[in-house]
């Protein structure tokens, strides 16, 4: 066994959600400036040229990226060789508390009914797994509200199947428009049960944008459902152009004989999100 | 697509002869107000009460700034999305408002609405909230203050730039999806 301080916990997600708010992955900014020579338009230039511009601004001044700096959602591996000297989930919201006390970050956590701000951020949406190891391994997004608004999950007829999943995606995203600031991020979560597929698309986000699926069959499927996306001409910010994803991961696992569960998240192009293993 | 230097509160006669398209920077008094803002400005207008804000020539940036650094006078402050105060809008432009800016689409009553009182609907460039808070000089909290991000604030900007996505004749900046080219139609 090995002995994982829960105060070293707290400290790295306070620093993840500082940073991860003030300083863009380069895996983003490289998709940016790609769509930024693809464009023909100029108002879809201008868009890629004030959020360039608006993502040296963040690390240089320290003022977040975007106002909605997010509600914190953690993925967390914890190996099985592990034993930790507190309250896990505890030091992880304790985290999240600091970073967006001590960072300057808006506080969105609030009561569904009266609306009433939590005041910290806290509680963070907390996804716990065990696995082989003696590490913890914890995955941070800073998710914004206005992209999360577009998702949806679906029960699709088996019978529909890869059709039905690309009507349903495309939909979505057409029937979203200007509103989760595109170009967007689709996280696709296919398989599992009603609530596994939308953990598996919120998952899908934390993949790089440049990387390939390993399966060769979803890896060119996920080619054709990105290229189809960017025909729809919503462009950077609704205003119209080729721009209107940056990448669309999809993870897959079996489900049920009588279910196609889908699950369709959306992320906004300010795709912030770290990870750490201590 | 013209480009003007405005300012804040508009005219009717400024806000009239803007066009879908146009490039606008703005400056002087605005105000932001998110939806539970917006709910309780008209709560306000339902108990004959006296608002905060003068309406007339108004201009309403729909913002939940983050909190300010020390020095500073407003964190990030990029726009929210409209929708959600669709509800509301048609009302306020009644009044006087001459301006919202936000992100996103806005439904036909807010769009006939722009059209019946000469007002228009901006759009800022989402996602873009640091840049956008240096276009901000002062910051109030004038209403709701326990509402914290989403408080009512008086705001003075210089040129931010703005886009017009609906004007006052009925004019959209935002396309339609492509449904045909993805077999969708």
């Amino acid at each position: 066994m090995r002995t994982v301080k829960t105060s070293d916990i707290t400290k790295a997600v306070r620093d993840m959600c500082i940073h991860a708010n003030l300083h863009f992955p380069e895996d983003c900014k490289k998709a940016f400036r790609e769509g930024a020579a693809r464009e023909e338009s100029p108002t879809a230039k201008e868009v890629f040229r004030q959020l360039i511009e608006n993502i040296d601004l963040a690390a240089e001044t320290g003022v977040p990226l975007c106002q909605d700096t997010g509600l914190g959602v953690l993925f967390v591996e914890v190996g099985q060789e592990v034993q930790l000297d507190g309250n896990l989930r505890e030091a992880l919201n304790e985290g999240v508390r600091r970073g967006y006390q001590e960072g300057y970050l808006r506080k969105s956590a609030c009561d569904p009914f009266t609306r009433k701000n939590t005041g910290d951020n806290t509680p963070a949406v907390i996804h716990f797994d065990i696995v082989p190891g003696d590490k913890v391994r914890i995955a941070l997004m800073a998710k914004g509200g206005g992209a999360e608004n577009m998702s949806r999950v679906t029960m699709l007829a088996p019978s529909e199947g890869w059709a039905g999943i690309k009507k349903f995606v495309l939909t979505r995203v057409a029937e979203s428009r200007s509103n989760p600031c595109p170009p967007v991020i689709i996280g696709i979560g296919i398989g599992g049960t009603f609530e596994h597929s939308a953990k598996l698309a919120k998952k899908a986000l934390l993949r790089k944008l440049d990387d390939t699926h390993p399966d060769a069959d979803l890896a060119a499927k996920e080619k054709e459902l990105f290229d189809l996306v960017n025909k729809l001409n919503i462009g950077p910010m609704g205003l119209g152009g080729k721009t209107t994803c940056l990448g669309l991961k999809m993870i897959v696992e079996p489900c049920h004989i009588a279910s196609l569960p889908l699950a369709v998240n959306i992320q906004c192009h300010s795709s912030r999100h770290e990870e750490v293993e201590i | 697509m013209a480009q003007y230097e405005l300012n804040a509160p508009l005219s009717d006669e400024d806000a009239r002869k803007l066009r879908s398209g146009d490039v606008v920077y703005l400056s002087g008094t605005i105000y932001t107000a998110r939806d539970a803002a917006h709910k309780k400005l008209c709560d306000l207008l339902d108990a004959k009460e006296k608002l905060p804000l003068e309406l007339e020539g108004a201009v309403i940036y729909y913002v939940g700034p983050s909190p300010a650094k020390p020095g500073n006078v407003i964190g990030a402050a990029g726009p929210t999305t409209s929708y959600r105060m669709d509800a509301f809008a048609p009302r306020l432009h009644s009044l006087g408002v001459k301006a919202s800016i936000g992100k996103g689409i806005r439904n036909e009553a807010v769009k006939q609405s722009l059209k019946d009182y000469g007002a228009v609907y901006f759009g800022a460039t989402g996602g873009a909230g640091s840049l956008l808070g240096t276009c901000i000089k002062e910051a109030e909290v004038i209403a709701f203050p326990d509402m914290g991000p989403e408080a009512l604030r008086r705001l003075r900007v210089e040129r931010l730039p703005l886009l017009v996505i609906n004007d006052s004749v009925g004019g959209e900046l935002y396309v339609q999806p492509d449904l045909k080219a993805v077999g969708l139609a």
